[in-house]
């Protein structure tokens, strides 16, 4: 029987969420309101006396705060109520922890069927039927994972309190099925295409003809055919998203009209070599590499301290989050926590990092039809990210955003985690994990649903309207850090032999990545525990549902981790064991429904045979550039890739494990970015780590070779500037491409995937160039939408994410501005490096003009900023020396919006000023006024010392680019000229104002 | 002026006074959402004492290594229990509520010190724990509301202890900065004579102040909108404190956010929030006797 419990705030005290909600409507949909209520609801279902109902309600509602009624509260009238609750078998933590609470009041286990499922309900007053539906749809709920019901005050007065709920109606779990793939090429591909499976003719046409010809099937009675589960297994292992096959491919590459030239996996070629050089270099110089597991775990693992490694790796969930921005991103914070977690024997997490690509907040007009407004799906990822990250416990340590109106289709959401890993775990080393041939598989944490079925073979193809609501998932991290306490327990006590995370594909994905060891598994799938009856084996089998591991433990530890994980009120199952047969063979409820050869499962994929060819483009110039430099200045700081987001960060804490140092935000007001963060790894040491990333989209419309390589050094520079060591910075790649494929819908793939090589190849230089491995990366393929038969590609998006150290974190240097008086150096070059630049894009709206259809916003310009990896390493480790001795007093690393972008925010940062001669910046070069401010050159720094001390720097730095350039001031402004010609004045009172209000509104 | 009992215990010569402190036990509560535990935990081990880490299920289900009433000293951590599903530490309250309280009752009766931050601070208020008037620990009489700014909010704010507050945890502080991190501080009493009465008796040990060092109800000094500023209470015996701000966040000195722009004299010399903890173990300490 269901039961309905009302809770609301009591009258008379605030209703934060409703004024929320109030404020959402007027300044978002821009619709007249007046006030607004709100009300949980908890249906739950179980038999219960009406005795019960009423204890329920003294603990659900808070005695002090709220009013609740069995039923429904009385506190009418309103003019329209607006109910939201999950459409069936779309996740409900809040639900599962109310079941907790009413079982621990009434004292006693209401059951297996007994759920609750709760809704939220808005009152309405000044708002009419029609715009309700606007409210619901387009501010509070997704149709996507909601059900929305409107009713007016007397519609609702005359109907009984709904006692609807959305509980999956159990059904007879759908038969295992045999495939037949004795059809024609176009049969084959209808099939791959309808099914979701993502396979290649190719692919389909490899996987018969292995079937056809397998005689060990032919024993065992199976059919000439693959069954469903493993068509579906192997769709899913070969998927783009998890076998990477266009980084694998053989390519055919040719500038203009050039010779091809064959490169054999950028992977190989440009991802693994740069770090299996550097580590070799290592192991010949010093007899020993830092570099402890890198590209073969779910993390990369490099080496800190005595008693922990660093584990590090950041993800993207771009496709999901488009469809249900909070969805999709709450799932990608947690997700990617198990990724540590299930590295090595799994790493304590330290830290997140966030990153978003969204077309502007403020986009208005008409959008294609099945997109979501950015400023919904941004407030939506954020708001993900937050629940997310601040309910697993775990603090952020960067965060950043990029506005272009290419990521309207697909927004880019970036997601990471860093890990502590124990150096020994249970006396042996941590990094280690080996399944044994006998130990059981065990699952452990959340149920299996049909949440999340075809995750993996939905992201490797572009969105549409139909794209399929089953791929959402929401993450519940409260399930998840249950999970990870229980299994932290067992790790210490060496409990087990190796973890690793269900993420994309589910069982069949780790089961089958982690047979690989031992040479094979044998599982039964009718013992997986379901949210609900009616799952076909397959969808068992690759269930995304999130919050489980897989663990391989020995049959002597068995009965004490499932003791151990009863007492933590954990699930764990035995779901089969680890073999040496070489097969990955699953049963359901005793028949074999599945056997698939390892080594066909994992190495059995033809792979692709691409080709690539760069033709240079060609954008324009601004014709004539303005000469009003203090008001370009101003302009820029307010332009949402400069501006401020410190409003929408600050709801995500950074500081609980208490080991964070250097915080997101510095200075004196603590409210300027950091060039980077720094943490401490562990109590009572004073060794850090620092966090940092370089990210420009921009740059790959002129040139992905020259983009790869300024987000390398950028995210080296900062390193730098916050004062880690030179020699200790690892790096994860985080390719995000339109699809490089040429084909019917993609006519340009040539040209696409040559930006891909290009980008591969600035990323090995550069790497190469400043000793960084990259330890671990993903990449993400197709990031394009067709809606209303239009296309929208995002940008070629690469970020790399440095994870840097340093020796004792009091001697971290932040940005700003430290004392009047101290002495100003720019280090580096500055050129006529304006392509690609924030200021061309701002010239571009200045004069008016607006991206042409899918394409980059106006100016473009001609030149992406190079980096000169000759030069720069010698001067980089000179900055590091300078650093660790202790007398840099500030320094900050000039990127988007140029040498005066770093100025005004190390100013801002210190509430003091600067003043300073750009003639003394240019060096002798001839560069007009707005190129030394805004120009993106590479390369560079900006830092301060006591004025004492300058003459020792500029020693310290002779033979290296290094200018005095001017002096620290107490006047609030920046004064900036050439020579005794030319005066740029800027107040910093503009500069903060334009800085703090560019995304305060959106 | 630090009471005479405390000021004797801290003249103690210093392997004494290291002695007297690590004997007394602190139980740090873990679990169900709950993440604070390792830095509260550290913060008690840096000030001396000896604090042990306590899954919640195993208090509950008697496989604790050692008693509750064995410990000193109670800490209920920060974190998200039960991911606040029903409120800020809702469903974490109502397991100790019917599963635990009695103990924890006989712990407090027995002179107990108890210890909530943040998420620990909403589960003391909504047990009852604080106020806690006249003996009562079981009636919730106020509560620890949704921010006036809707959402989780991270900042470092500047507090005022009373100094004539019973609090044992505040003992010698004036003024202090912490880190503030919740979507859920805001302190409302059940009626206004409650409020009347926690202040007449100095159980508002600390306000969230402005610049001035006044008592604010002012964004973002004060980032939940509290009334008068109320940012930690006590029960009357001052031994059991609760507080939003997290003390845990502030263990070393470099954590202060201007730390990297103060000369080496303004520097402090220790994290700020040790000073808590210390008052806290202290006043156990001087409990037990010698």
């Amino acid at each position: 029987m269901i039961h309905r419990f009302e809770i609301a705030v009591r009258r008379g005290l605030r209703d934060a969420r409703g004024e929320h909600v109030a404020r959402g409507v007027r300044e978002f949909l821009r619709l007249p309101v007046g006030s607004v209520r709100t009300r949980d609801v908890y249906h739950l279902d179980a038999e219960i006396s009406a005795g019960e109902a009423a204890a329920i309600l003294v603990e659900l509602a808070d005695p002090v705060l709220q009013a609740g009624a069995v039923g429904r509260l009385d506190d009418g009238p309103f003019d329209v109520a607006i109910s939201v609750a999950f459409k069936p078998g779309v996740a409900d933590p809040v639900g599962k922890s109310a079941l907790v609470a009413i079982e621990d009041t009434l004292g006693r286990d209401l059951g297996a069927g007994a759920a609750v499922y709760t809704s939220v309900v808005y009152l309405l007053d000044g708002v009419r039927r029609d715009a309700a539906r606007t409210i619901a749809y387009d501010l509070l709920a997704n149709a996507v994972i909601q059900d929305v019901a409107i009713a007016t005050w007397d519609e609702w007065r005359a109907a009984a309190p709904s006692l609807a709920v959305p509980r999956i109606v159990d059904g007879p779990p759908p038969p295992v099925r045999t495939v037949d793939l004795s059809g024609d090429a176009a049969q084959l591909e209808r099939l791959s295409r309808e099914g979701l499976l993502a396979l290649s003719l190719e692919e389909m046409e490899t996987i018969r003809d292995h079937f056809a010809s397998e005689p060990r099937r032919r024993r065992l009675g199976l059919p000439a055919a693959p069954t469903d589960v493993e068509l579906e297994c192997l769709a899913q292992t070969w998927s783009e998203h998890c076998k990477h096959k266009i980084f694998n491919a053989a390519i055919d590459y040719r500038e203009g009209d050039g010779p091809p030239e064959r490169i054999d996996s950028l992977f190989a070629s440009y991802i693994e070599r740069p770090t299996r050089e550097i580590d070799a270099e290592l192991r010949a110089a010093h007899g020993a590499s830092w570099l402890v597991s890198v590209f073969h775990d779910n993390a990369g693992v490099v080496a800190f301290d005595d008693h922990v490694h660093l584990v590090y790796k950041v993800e993207t969930h771009n496709s999901p989050s488009a469809l249900d921005p909070y969805g999709g991103a709450i799932t990608g914070i947690v997700g990617v926590n198990r990724d540590p977690f299930g590295t090595g024997r799994g790493a304590d997490l330290l830290a997140n990092v966030w990153g978003y690509c969204f077309a502007s907040p403020f986009t208005r007009g008409a959008l294609p039809r099945g997109l979501l407004h950015p400023k919904r799906v941004r407030d939506g990822v954020h708001r993900g990210v937050i629940d997310g990250g601040n309910q697993s416990g775990v603090p952020y340590g960067r965060g950043w955003e990029i506005f272009d109106s290419r990521y309207l289709g697909k927004p880019l959401v970036f997601c990471g985690t860093v890990g502590a890993l124990p150096v020994t775990i249970a006396g042996s080393p941590g990094a280690e994990k080996a399944a044994l041939p006998g130990d059981a598989v065990v699952m452990v944490g959340g149920r299996i649903g049909a949440d999340g079925i075809h995750g993996a073979t939905f992201s490797s193809a572009a969105l549409d309207e139909a794209s399929p609501a089953q791929a959402v998932q929401i993450g519940d991290p409260i399930t998840q850090k249950m999970t990870f306490d229980f299994l932290l327990e067992a790790r210490d006590r060496g409990l087990y032999n190796a973890i690793t995370d269900n993420g994309a594909g589910g069982l069949s994905s780790s089961v089958g990545e982690m047979a690989r060891g031992p040479g094979g598994a044998r599982l039964d799938l009718a013992a997986a525990p379901l949210k609900y009856a009616g799952l076909a084996a397959w969808e068992i089998f690759l269930s995304e549902a999130q919050e489980r591991m897989t663990l391989a433990v020995p049959a002597d530890r068995l009965p004490a981790f499932l003791e151990l994980a009863a007492r933590r009120d954990v699930e764990a199952t035995v779901l089969g064991e680890f073999t040496d047969d070489g097969w990955l063979e699953v049963a359901y409820g005793g028949d074999t429904v599945a056997l698939l050869a390892m080594d066909f499962l994992h190495e059995g994929d033809p792979g692709l045979r691409l080709a690539a060819r760069w033709d240079p483009p060609r954008f324009s110039e601004p014709e004539t550039r303005p000469t009003d430099h203090g008001r370009s200045l101003v302009d820029l700081m307010g332009r949402l890739n400069l501006a401020s987001n410190e409003r929408q960060a600050r709801h995500y804490d950074h500081e609980v494990k208490g080991l964070t140092v250097v915080k997101p935000w510095v200075g004196a007001g603590a409210d300027v970015p950091a060039e980077a963060t720094v943490f401490l790894a562990r109590h009572g040491s004073l060794r850090g780590y620092v966090l940092s990333e370089g990210v420009n989209p921009f740059y790959s419309d002129l040139d992905t070779y020259a983009m790869a390589a300024a987000v390398v050094d950028e995210a080296v520079r900062r390193q730098l500037c916050a004062g880690a060591r030179y020699d200790r910075i690892a790096a994860l790649d985080n390719f995000c491409w339109p699809d490089p494929v040429r084909s019917q819908h993609t006519p340009d793939g040539e040209y696409k995937l040559a930006q891909l090589v290009r980008a591969c190849r600035g990323l090995y230089d550069a790497c190469r160039a400043y000793g960084v491995p990259l330890i671990s990366g993903k990449d993400s393929m197709k990031n394009d939408a067709v809606m209303d038969g239009v296309k929208i590609s995002v940008p070629p998006t690469l970020l790399v994410s440095a994870l840097g150290q340093i020796d004792d974190v009091r001697r971290a240097v932040t940005l700003d501005f430290k004392a009047p008086g101290d002495a100003l150096f720019v280090l580096g070059t500055t050129g006529a490096d304006t392509g690609g630049s924030e200021y061309f894009r701002y010239l571009g709206e200045r004069d008016g003009l607006a991206p042409a259809d899918g394409g980059p916003a106006p100016y473009v310009g001609s030149r992406a900023p190079a980096v000169d990896l000759e030069r720069t390493p010698a001067l980089y480790r000179r900055l590091a020396a300078a650093i660790a001795s202790g007398w840099v007093r500030s320094a900050a690393a000039p990127a988007k919006g140029g040498l005066a972008a770093a100025l005004a925010r190390a100013a801002l940062a210190g509430r003091l000023g600067a003043e300073l001669d750009l003639d003394a910046v240019a060096g002798g070069r001839e560069l007009a006024t707005d190129e030394l401010l805004f120009a993106e050159s590479t390369g560079r720094f900006v830092i301060t010392v006591a004025a004492a001390d300058a003459a020792a720097c500029e020693r310290h730095f002779a033979g290296h680019a290094c200018r005095r350039v001017g002096e620290v001031t107490a006047q609030p402004r920046l004064a900036l000229r050439r020579g005794a010609g030319e005066q740029v004045v800027v107040a910093l009172a503009a500069l903060e104002t334009s800085f703090k209000e560019g995304l305060a509104h959106a | 002026m630090l009471e005479p009992g405390l000021a004797a215990l801290r003249g103690l010569p210093a392997d004494e006074l290291a002695r007297r402190r690590a004997r007394v036990r602190v139980l740090v509560l873990t679990g169900l959402g709950l993440n604070c535990e390792a830095e509260t935990a550290e913060a008690f081990r840096r000030v001396g004492a000896r604090p042990d880490l306590v899954h919640l299920l195993d208090l509950l289900g008697g496989h604790a290594e050692h008693p509750l009433a064995s410990y000193h000293v109670v800490a209920f951590a920060g974190g998200f229990g039960f991911g606040d599903h029903l409120g800020a530490g809702a469903v974490y309250a109502n397991k100790i509520r019917f599963r635990l309280y009695d103990q924890l009752l006989e712990f407090i009766a027995g002179g107990g010190l108890a210890l909530g931050i943040c998420n620990g601070f909403q589960m003391m208020t909504r047990l009852g724990m604080v106020p806690g008037f006249d003996g009562d620990y079981r009636s919730p009489l106020a509560t620890v509301a949704p921010n006036d700014r809707l959402g989780y909010w991270d900042c470092w704010i500047r507090l005022a202890a009373d100094p004539l507050s019973p609090c044992v945890w505040t003992r010698g502080i004036e003024t202090l900065e912490l880190p503030t991190r919740h979507g859920e501080g805001k302190f409302l009493t059940a009626t206004p004579e409650v409020m009347r009465r926690l202040e007449q008796d100095h159980q508002v040990a600390l306000r969230y102040v402005d610049e001035r060092g006044e008592p604010t109800e002012r964004w973002p000094a004060n980032p939940n909108g509290s009334p008068g500023g109320v940012a930690g209470v006590c029960d009357p015996t001052g031994r059991l404190f609760g507080l939003m701000p997290h003390p845990d966040a502030y263990l070393y000195p470099f954590q202060h956010p201007q730390w990297f722009r103060m000369r080496d004299a303004e520097r402090p010399a220790e994290g700020g929030g040790l000073a808590i903890f210390r008052n806290g173990v202290d006043a156990a300490a001087l409990a037990q006797g010698g």
